[in-house]
């Protein structure tokens, strides 16, 4: 008991990780736990049955392979944007800069309608480009769209600190040696970069895979076209296939964790890699 | 090149981030103002502003609380499992929102674990105010502990000690020593974490059952005006949730200037 004390002068720690770990059991750990209870119920071959049945793997495809798209576009526009922001000087930047936070701020029914206003036959931009035959509202590019709208602060913001800590005398030396621009970029700038950007990129592509408010509205949701499997878990429990709901959100959980946990590779490596710059 | 990747930057920004804010306000105001209007002060759409305020004000104070605590347990105290904890809590950022509301459908529903013995004693919480509560503690967790955690880490615990070793209680140590060290995370942490509770669509909505005029927030009704084909009242209402999130902007610009 002396020693306990004498280790820890402030008070409170019993009391402090008690109350946390109650209520993170309480509101997090038992509700997904139940998730996993559910599934168990079902035998392995049902329950395969179930989550590899056509159209769960159409959605599958769909919500996966939309959202590394979308996460791709986001490194690449994000990798600049983040550029833009930290190297240069332009009118209104600190407005941009503010707004890049829409995404997580607008709520995402919100920004749902909104885009598939401006992407229908008669809106803003698709009254532009219909007639060119490239429909965006309810087709898998307007998924894309909206994948991309979302995750777009994941990469500005991962890879903005690193590249305002970055040194311009890196740059500088790498360019007194005889690099050019293009060299410089490639050699010098990207190595550095590239932790933050995968992590971005990652967080960004598991964002949009579990994405539903701002989807649903400019989908479309014609099963096996443009039905992503968060869609799929709701049409399930609106027709009472509790099983079906659940096996489908445990391999979508599955997915998550093992991105969750890629994520914090990928973030100590970013750490380690920025601290040693 | 500075030109071309500024024009590119701008060209994005214009197209994914400008474009949609001011559809929201441009389709909000198609019809006039007394259309606009009518859309926020009919009966429905005020009780969708009351459900929403309600809702929050349960969740973000029980998140705060949690925030401070669970920041104060990392970051003051050594122990084992620190880093699990620290990913635990994170956990539900990475859970897609119809799971969410899923969960508490297969805990709480008809058909659910606790179900029928609810039923049997007139509680309700699917597809009443709780499961809306429930469901935007969990998607708000992580949002005031994660701002926090990492602040009070870099800060230590030099000060707190100090402070108790002079002889103040544990509570006026927090009060007038942590509090306002902390002042400005927590602000911005409550912030965002305001937001997503006022703002959030996928997880309520598979609680929420969509009954208006009793469990219809904010977010719902603009779905469900949006589905009848009340563009013009759809967008109203999605204005207010737009100039929150313009708010909540602000407030997270002027925190981010304040803290440097």
């Amino acid at each position: 008991m002396h020693a306990r004390a004498a280790r820890r002068v402030l008070p409170g720690f019993p009391l402090a990780l008690g109350y946390t770990l109650v209520y993170l059991s309480l509101i997090v750990l038992i509700p997904l736990g139940a998730v996993f209870l559910k599934t168990a119920t079902l035998g392995g071959e049902q329950f395969w049955a179930m989550v590899s049945a056509p159209r769960v793997m159409a959605s599958y495809r769909i919500s996966f392979g939309l959202s590394l798209l979308a996460a791709l576009i986001n490194a690449v526009f994000g990798l600049i944007f983040a550029w833009v922001l930290v190297r240069y000087r332009f009118p209104g930047k600190r407005i941009v800069d503010a707004l890049v936070d829409l995404p997580f701020a607008l709520p995402t029914a919100v920004a749902g309608i909104a885009l598939t206003a401006i992407y229908s036959g008669n809106g803003w931009l698709g009254q532009w480009l219909e007639p060119l035959g490239l429909k965006v509202a309810f087709t898998p590019l307007g998924i894309l769209v909206a994948l991309t709208f979302i995750g777009l602060p994941f990469v500005v913001r991962t890879v903005q600190p690193v590249l305002e800590d970055l040194d311009t005398e890196l740059e500088e030396a790498a360019a007194s040696l005889g690099a050019d621009r293009w060299q410089t970029f490639w050699r010098v700038v990207l190595p550095v970069l590239t932790p933050a950007l995968l992590t971005g990129f990652a967080l960004a592509f598991a964002r949009a895979v579990g994405e539903y408010g701002s989807v649903i509205f400019i989908a479309g949701n014609v099963p096996m076209v443009s039905e992503i499997t968060p869609l799929l878990i709701i049409t399930k429990l609106e027709q009472y296939d509790y099983a079906g709901a659940t096996a489908i959100a445990v391999v979508m959980l599955v997915a998550s964790f093992a991105l969750l946990f890629l994520i914090n590779g990928l973030q100590a490596w970013t750490s380690r890699r920025h601290g040693s710059i | 090149m500075k030109g071309v990747l500024i024009a590119v930057a701008l060209s994005f920004f214009s197209l994914f981030l400008l474009l949609p804010l001011v559809t929201v306000f441009a389709e909000a105001l198609r019809k006039g103002w007394a259309v606009y209007l009518a859309a926020l002060v009919e009966p429905d759409a005020l009780f969708a502003i009351y459900l929403t305020l309600l809702v929050t004000a349960i969740a973000v104070p029980l998140n705060l609380i949690f925030g401070v605590t669970a920041a104060w347990t990392i970051a003051k105290f050594d122990f084992r499992g620190k880093q699990l904890l620290t990913t635990l809590i994170d956990l539900p950022f990475s859970v897609s929102p119809v799971i969410v509301g899923l969960m508490y459908v297969l805990i709480f529903g008809a058909q659910g674990w606790f179900g029928p013995w609810l039923m049997e004693h007139g509680v309700r919480i699917v597809f009443a105010v709780p499961g809306l509560v429930l469901a935007t503690v969990f998607v708000t967790f992580p949002f005031v502990a994660r701002e926090l955690i990492p602040l009070m880490q870099a800060q230590g615990k030099e000060e707190e000690e100090a402070a108790v070793v002079l002889g103040a209680s544990g509570w006026r140590t927090f009060w007038h020593v942590t509090l306002p060290n902390i002042k400005w995370g927590l602000i911005y942490g409550v912030v965002l974490c305001n937001a997503r509770a006022m703002g959030e669509f996928g997880a309520v909505s598979v609680v929420s059952g969509h009954i208006r005029g009793q469990t219809n927030t904010l977010p719902l009704h603009v779905e469900i005006l949006y589905n009848e084909y009340q563009f013009a009242a759809a967008f109203a209402v999605a204005s207010l949730l737009a100039l929150l999130a313009l708010l909540t902007l602000v407030v997270k610009s002027w925190v981010e200037w304040r803290g440097r």
